[in-house]
C-alpha cells in the first residue's frame, strides 16, 4: 500500500476542512478501503478517519422515523435499531462477519455503493433520506449507478434517516465466499405504497422494482408478482451467475421478502 | 512516522508507525507480539482477529493510527496470570480444537468475543459466530465443541471427535 498522511479530526467541520486538501479521502470503517488500498486500486494522499467524530455515531428515534449516524457500525445498528426497525437491523446483522460488522460502517457503506452491498438496498427500499454536511438527499437521487452517487467532492454523508414502514424484510442469496449479496431485495409496505429495492443484480447497481411495487400495492403477497418477469438484459453476469439466474433469483427473493414481511 | 499509544493486554504500549501501518503489523513487528497471525491480509480468514476496545476486529483491516488510545487485547492476554492456559485456551487442547495451530489465536479471540455477547451459545450460535474465521485443518467440528465446552456446556453429544 502506498503511504499516505493520516488524520482524525473530532467534528465534522473538522473533517470538512481535512478533506479540502489534495488528493484527500475519508476513511470509516474500511472494511472496503483497506482491502482496495492494498491492491493499489485506491492510493489517496491523505486519509481522514471519521471514526472519531462522537456526532456521527448512534441509533435513535427521530421525526418520523429512525436516525442512524453514518458512522455507526453494523453491529451497533444491528443491536440497537432491533426494537424499532426489525428488517433494517436483521440486514446490518448478515452483512460480512462478526469482525467486519464491527468496523464497517452505514456512511461507509453506501458512500461506497458497491452494486452487491446490502445497505444500499435498505436505503433506497425504505425511501430514506441521506443527510451530508451539506444537504438532504434522497435515497431515489442518492444512488446513481455502480459505485457512483450524488455525493459532491469532499462531502460527507453524517446521517441516514428512515421512515419505519409498517412492513419490511430483506432476504438475500449470498455469495458464500464474500458474502455480498449474489441478489438482494429489500421490500417495505407503509399504506398503500409499496417500495422493492434490488441489489447485487443490476448491472447499474442497486435499482427499483417498479413494476413488482405496482403490483404489491394492489395485493401484498408473493402470487401477485408471480406474472411478472425481470428483464435479463439489464443484469449482472458473471462467474457466480449468469444474467437469467439473478433475473429469476430478483423475482423468487421478492416473493420471499413480501412473505417475510408477512 | 507518528507516534502512536494504546493499551494492549493491560500494558500502556507505544510505537512508531506510518498511516499505512496495520495494527496487526504494529502488534507483530512494533511490539513483537507474534501471536496475531496474518493468513490472507485480505479480511477474509480471521487468523488476526484482535479485541479493541472489546470487540473482536481483523486487525489487518483497521490502521494502527485509527485506534491510537483504544484498549487491545491479543492472543497474548488469553493465558491466566501463572502462564497457565485460559479456560478457552484450555479448551481447545482438551478437546483437539486445533491442528496445524496457524488459525487458532483468532478463532480464540472470536469465540472469547462470543462468549463476552452470549455466555451460553447453542451449536448454531457457535457456528455462526465463527462464520469470519477460517480453519483448514479440522473441519471445525472439534472447535465448536470447545468452544461449547468453554461455556460451560456438556458436550458430550456434540459432533464426532
Amino acid at each position: 500500500m502506498h503511504n499516505f498522511d493520516f488524520v482524525k479530526p473530532a467534528s465534522i467541520a473538522d473533517a470538512v476542512k481535512a478533506l479540502a486538501s489534495d488528493g484527500a479521502q475519508a476513511l470509516s470503517g474500511g472494511q472496503t478501503l483497506l482491502p482496495t488500498m492494498k491492491q493499489r486500486l485506491a492510493a489517496p494522499a491523505v486519509l481522514v478517519s471519521l471514526t472519531g467524530i462522537a456526532e456521527m455515531r448512534g441509533v435513535c428515534k427521530g421525526d418520523g422515523g429512525l436516525h442512524v449516524g453514518a458512522a455507526t457500525s453494523h453491529a451497533t445498528v444491528a443491536k440497537e435499531a432491533a426494537a424499532h426497525y426489525p428488517a433494517l437491523a436483521a440486514l446490518a446483522g448478515g452483512i460480512g462477519d462478526p469482525a467486519v460488522r464491527n468496523r464497517g460502517t452505514i456512511g461507509g457503506s453506501i458512500a461506497n455503493n458497491d452494486p452487491a452491498a446490502c445497505y444500499p438496498a435498505g436505503v433506497l427500499g425504505s425511501g430514506a433520506t441521506v443527510v451530508t454536511n451539506r444537504r438532504k438527499i434522497a435515497a431515489d437521487d442518492f444512488f446513481q449507478g455502480l459505485f457512483s452517487t450524488a455525493l459532491e467532492e469532499g462531502e460527507i454523508v453524517t446521517e441516514v434517516r428512515f421512515p419505519i414502514p409498517e412492513k419490511a424484510a430483506y432476504v438475500k442469496f449470498r455469495q458464500p465466499a464474500s458474502r455480498f449479496a449474489l441478489t438482494g431485495v429489500f421490500v417495505a409496505k407503509t399504506g398503500g405504497t409499496v417500495r422493492v429495492a434490488v441489489t447485487g443484480a443490476g448491472q447499474g447497481g442497486v435499482f427499483r422494482w417498479t413494476e413488482a411495487e405496482a403490483a404489491l400495492a394492489r395485493a401484498f403477497s408473493a402470487d401477485a408478482i408471480s406474472g411478472l418477469a425481470v428483464p435479463a438484459g439489464d443484469m449482472i453476469s458473471d462467474l457466480h451467475g449468469t444474467a437469467a439466474y439473478r433475473a429469476n433469483l430478483v423475482k423468487v427473493l421478492t416473493g420471499r421478502a413480501v412473505t417475510a414481511a408477512g | 512516522m507518528t507516534k502512536v499509544s494504546m493499551t494492549v493486554n493491560g500494558k500502556a504500549v507505544s510505537g512508531e508507525a506510518e498511516g499505512r501501518t496495520l495494527l496487526s503489523a504494529f502488534l507483530r513487528e512494533g511490539l513483537g507480539l507474534t501471536g496475531t497471525h496474518v493468513g490472507c491480509d485480505t479480511s477474509q480468514c480471521g487468523a488476526c482477529v484482535v479485541h479493541v476496545d472489546g470487540r473482536a476486529v481483523k486487525s489487518c483491516t483497521v490502521f494502527a493510527l485509527d485506534v491510537a488510545g483504544a484498549e487491545v487485547r491479543t492472543i497474548e492476554g488469553m493465558a491466566n496470570l501463572d502462564g497457565s492456559l485460559g479456560t478457552i485456551q484450555q479448551a481447545f487442547q482438551d478437546h483437539h480444537g486445533l491442528q496445524c495451530g496457524f488459525c487458532t489465536p483468532g478463532m480464540v479471540m472470536s469465540a472469547a468475543a462470543l462468549l463476552a455477547e452470549n455466555p451460553k451459545p447453542s451449536e448454531a450460535d457457535v457456528r455462526h459466530y465463527l462464520e469470519g474465521n477460517i480453519c483448514r485443518c479440522t473441519g471445525y467440528h472439534n472447535i465448536v465443541k470447545a468452544v461449547l465446552a468453554a461455556s460451560g456446556q456438556d458436550v458430550s453429544a456434540v459432533a464426532a471427535e
